[in-house]
Parts: structure tokens; sequence; C-alpha cells
């Protein structure tokens, strides 16, 4: 089977001796939605950079829908479309000279660029600034635009760089959906963000990137299964007395619970427990609940822990290193 | 993967960014070249007498033509293609299939057009003040197309090193105007004592500037063969560099 992606063994290390990418190995099948995560400066940008030969490997192979980027990459880079973390198009072009030119490059000619750039500015939303220089478009319309360009070729896999850094949530959920849509069109979809619940909501699959190495690369299922403990904050209708409280505490005696206030609990709950257990019981004690939440996004629990557990792996290397030399 | 369409969608964008900005690109070298007319032509030209057989005002209109030429080809080149990295839209061609030598190609190109436009502006102004003659003009397309091409490669290079806006005035101001104003543009090098002359011989400019005015006037300072070798050799190494430059991507590629 021919990979969307294909990555073994990749290196990175830059001039001044910094090495951003460890050999990382990742493969992304065809049709995929995938989440390429990790905290700044883990390699996230760098990976995408040789993918798409604005970063000059250092070691390893990289093949897009099986064409090698060091003996096919003008094949391979007619497979992607890429729209990055920082703004770079002419700020001084109007929109549709920016798509119709980038569609130039993919080697198509005028008339189809112009039903493009006509298609994608309607489907994006800025159709009605079509003739306006692309320095007077607000942030969210910028990233459109940069998806719009990434476009025009109708690439097979496209690649989106934080996509949605500084978008109000309105304009994030649309981005979402047009994004969906897209994947349902069967385009491979790479993604990374600092949006954990964008990753969760969106992608099949997922990699975590830390220190130029792939600490994760399972699917979301199956990295969401590993969450052992989940916190649950419940939103209360009427403040909670020391009697209720207490018939609470003598029949949940196997739940873990905080007091935040007079009006909201948090319960923490484990892989053998349910939240209709823990239903009944505040049912029991005449507890009832408004609402109910996630303390935090459950990816974003796991991302932590992955990326802790990392950190201090690394450290007691260091560690063992330092003992062993003295 | 068409190469002409993306060669002429990097023309058309660098065509459309001179027009669009055409007070600072096209109307400058008209006036200067007034300029040049009125204070060297008239004013002083008259006091010289003949250079060369020819009427001092005739004399220089080749050499002023053709340092239009070289200025705007080399300027259009650097400040298009720093631009393009400065806000980082030299990504757009980068990330797409386009082959290196498109994207030479394609400044190259956009450089030349200018250089010739207003190579034609400063021709139509140069009307106002003096009757050109034209000897060949076969070689007056030559030596304009190969001397544009020569100075817009020399503007990529430049543009592919420069880190910042004050990079690409740096060769402007302190190599090619001292080469141009010594290069034959306001007299006939064999005016020079003869040491003069030999250094001048390693003046590229020298040679475009005499090849040019051979077909207005008939006349130069060195042969028409050995005027285009040097220009062919430097278009042939300017363009090798460039392309090894963009290759590995200098200046461009982290």
């Amino acid at each position: 089977m021919t990979y969307a992606l294909e990555i073994s063994g990749l290196e990175k290390t830059y001039k001044g001796g910094f090495q951003a990418l460890k050999g990382i190995d990742l493969t992304v099948e065809q049709g995929d939605f995938f989440a390429l995560l990790g905290p700044n400066g883990a390699g996230k940008s760098t990976s995408i950079g040789v993918i798409t030969s604005l970063v000059n490997k250092t070691g390893g192979k990289v093949k897009v829908f099986g064409y090698d980027i060091d003996t096919d990459l003008e094949k391979a880079k007619s497979f992607i479309g890429l729209v990055p973390q920082e703004f770079n198009f002419s700020q001084f072009e109007p929109l549709v000279n920016i798509l119709v030119n980038q569609a130039g490059y993919y080697g198509l000619s005028k008339s189809v660029a112009i039903q493009r750039a006509e298609k994608y500015l309607k489907q994006l939303e800025l159709w009605d600034k079509r003739d306006e220089p692309a320095r007077s478009l607000s942030g969210g319309m910028k990233r459109r635009l940069m998806i719009a360009r990434a476009l025009m070729h109708e690439p097979q896999m496209l690649i989106l760089d934080e996509p949605t850094a500084g978008v109000d949530i309105e304009l994030r959920r649309s981005m979402w959906d047009f994004l969906k849509a897209l994947n349902e069109q069967g385009i491979t979809i790479i993604l990374t963000t600092h949006y954990l619940e964008e990753a969760e909501m969106l992608c099949r699959n997922i990699a975590i990137i830390d220190g130029g190495e792939i600490v994760e690369d399972t699917s979301m299922k199956k990295l969401l299964a590993q969450l052992d403990v989940e916190t649950f904050v419940l939103d209360l209708q009427v403040n909670l007395t020391l009697s209720t409280l207490t018939q609470f505490a003598e029949q949940s005696k196997s739940i873990a619970y905080r007091v935040i206030d007079d009006h909201t609990l948090e319960v923490d709950l484990n892989k053998s427990q349910n939240l209709n257990q823990i239903f009944e019981q505040l049912n029991t004690a005449n507890i009832e609940v408004l609402s109910m939440r996630n303390k935090s996004n459950r990816l974003e629990a796991l991302f932590v822990s992955l990326i802790n557990k990392k950190s201090s792996t690394t450290k007691a290397k260091h560690q063992s290193a330092v003992v062993g030399v003295n | 993967m068409n190469n002409s369409i993306a060669l002429k969608s990097i023309l058309t964008k660098e065509i459309q960014r001179f027009t669009r900005i055409w007070v600072q690109t096209l109307v400058p070298p008209a006036i200067t070249i007034s300029l040049y007319f009125v204070i060297f032509g008239s004013l002083i030209g008259s006091r010289i007498g003949e250079m060369g057989g020819f009427d001092y005002m005739s004399f220089i209109v080749p050499g002023l033509i053709m340092m239009s030429v070289i200025t705007n080809s080399y300027s259009n080149v650097a400040s298009s293609f720093f631009s393009a990295k400065w806000q980082r839209n030299v990504e757009e061609m980068l990330v797409a299939p386009v082959p290196n030598w498109v994207i030479v190609a394609g400044y190259v190109g956009g450089g030349m057009c200018r250089g010739i436009l207003v190579g034609l502006i400063v021709t139509l102004v140069s009307l106002l003040f003096v009757d050109i003659q034209l000897h060949n003009i076969w070689v007056i397309i030559a030596t304009v197309t190969l001397t544009s091409a020569t100075f817009a490669l020399g503007g990529l290079i430049n543009a592919i090193f420069a880190n910042s806006f004050d990079d690409i005035s740096i060769i402007p101001t302190f190599i090619l105007t001292p080469l141009t104003y010594l290069g034959g543009v306001f007299y006939s090098i064999s005016l020079l004592p003869e040491f003069w002359q030999g250094v001048s011989q390693v003046n590229p400019i020298v040679y475009m500037v005499n090849a040019f005015r051979y077909g207005f006037l008939g006349i130069s300072d060195v042969s028409l063969v050995t005027a285009f070798s040097v220009i062919i050799f430097f278009i042939v190494t300017l363009f090798t560099i460039a392309m090894v430059l963009i290759s590995k991507g200098i200046g461009l590629r982290s």
C-alpha cells in the first residue's frame, strides 16, 4: 500500500548544531486526518519544512505518495498543499492574483486558475475581497486566504501548520467544518495545532513529537483509551450542605471528589467506574446536577503526561550520564 | 507539469509588480536622463565639442540609455526577489513543482522587461534633445537584451545573499555606479592614458556601452566580437552561479 506520507530516520541538524529532528519515523495513510502535536520547538514545523522542501534535511527519507523527495521532488511536491504557520504571501497583491499565480506555478492554465480562484474564494467567504491587496485582510481572512491558495492545484494531501492560531471560535468552527468536508472528499490532511480540542475533534490518528523525537504514534481512540482518570466538573442546582455532603461521602467511598465551592463538585472517574454510579449516589444524597463538563480536554491530559514522561526520562538519562562521567 | 505556464506566471507577476508602482520604477529614469541631457548635453556638452567624430550629445546618448537599462534590470530583480524573501512569498514557488531554471528565468525575464522598457522610455526622452542615428538595429537589440540579462542575473544573486534592504543597495552604490561611470558612458576610453585604457579592459560595462554605441553611431573602442564574447561569458557564469545557489537553497532554505 502506498502511504500518503512515509518518513524514515528523518534528521535535521541546523548550522548552529541544534538537532531539531533525531531520526523520526512516521507514516500517514491516504485519506487520513492526522494530527502532529508537540510543544513549541518540538520539531513539528521543521518536519513540515522538510516534507515541503523548505528545509534541507540532514538525514533520512521522505516519500510523498510513493515519490521520494530526493529523486522525484517535483512529483512529490505536486501532491502537497501547504498552509504555513506564518503569513507568506505578498501583502501588496490582490487576492485573486495571489491565487491565479499560485495555480500557474503548478502548471494550471489561466482559465482553470480563475475558475478555481472564484470557487475557493467563495467557499472561504473571501470573494468580496478578491480585488483588494492582501494586507487589507483581517488575521482570520489571511488564514483563509492561505487555505484557498493551498487548494488551488487541488492537492491530495493538505498540510496545515497551526491554521487556527489567533482565529476566533466562530471562524475556527467554520474552518473545522471546511476541513472535515475536504477530508470526506478523500484529501489526506495533516494538522499541527495547539488547540488539542481541535485535534481530538478532527483527527483519527495522531503523533506526538517532543525534542525531535516521536513519543507517541497511534490512533486517537487508542490514545484516549490510555487515559486512566477523567475529571468532571459538576454544577449543582442547590447549595451543598454538610448533611448532603456527609451522605454523599458515606455512599461514594470509592469515588474521589473535591468540593470547589457550595455549587460545584469535581469528580475523578477512573476506568472501572461509570457516570451512572456517580449519578445514582448523587441522587440518593439529594444532590441535583445542573450541568457537567470535562475539567480539561482529555487529549490535553494525555499530552501533558506524555511530554512530562519524556522530559523526566531525558533528565534521568542526563543525570546517569553525568554520574557515569564522574 | 507545464513549465511554460509557471514561467509565464512568474513573468506576469514581475511585470505587474513594476507597472503597478510605475511612479517609482518608470518615471525616475526619464527624469534623471532629462537632467543628464540638460547638464551634460546642452550646458557642458556644447563646450566640449566633438567626441569620436560626433557632437557630445549624440555621443553620450547610447551610454545613458545603457546606464538606465543596467540600473533598472539590476534593481528590479534585486528588490523584487529580496522582497519575496522578506515577505516569505518566495515559498509559494519553492513548495510548488517549479524547476529552479524557471525561477531564475522568470525573475531575470522580469528584470529584462523593466530594463528594456526603461531603455525605450529613455530613448523617447532623448529624442526631445537630439536626433538619434541608427547604424545597426540588430546590434542594438542584441546588446540591450544581453546586457539586461547580465545585470538581472547580477541582481538576483545579490538578492539571494542579501539579508536586509541595505544589502541590495550596497552593490549598486559601490560597484555598479562606479563601473558605469568609468565604463565609457561620457567619454571614449581612447582618451585615457594607456595604463587606464588597460584597466578599463576589465570593466565589462565598457564592452556593453561600446557595442551599444556601435549600434547607434557605428563607432566602438572595442571589437564587437570581443564585446559579445565578454557579455555572453558573464551571462553563462552568472546563470551558473544563480542556479547553484538556488539549487542549494542558499538564503532560501534553512
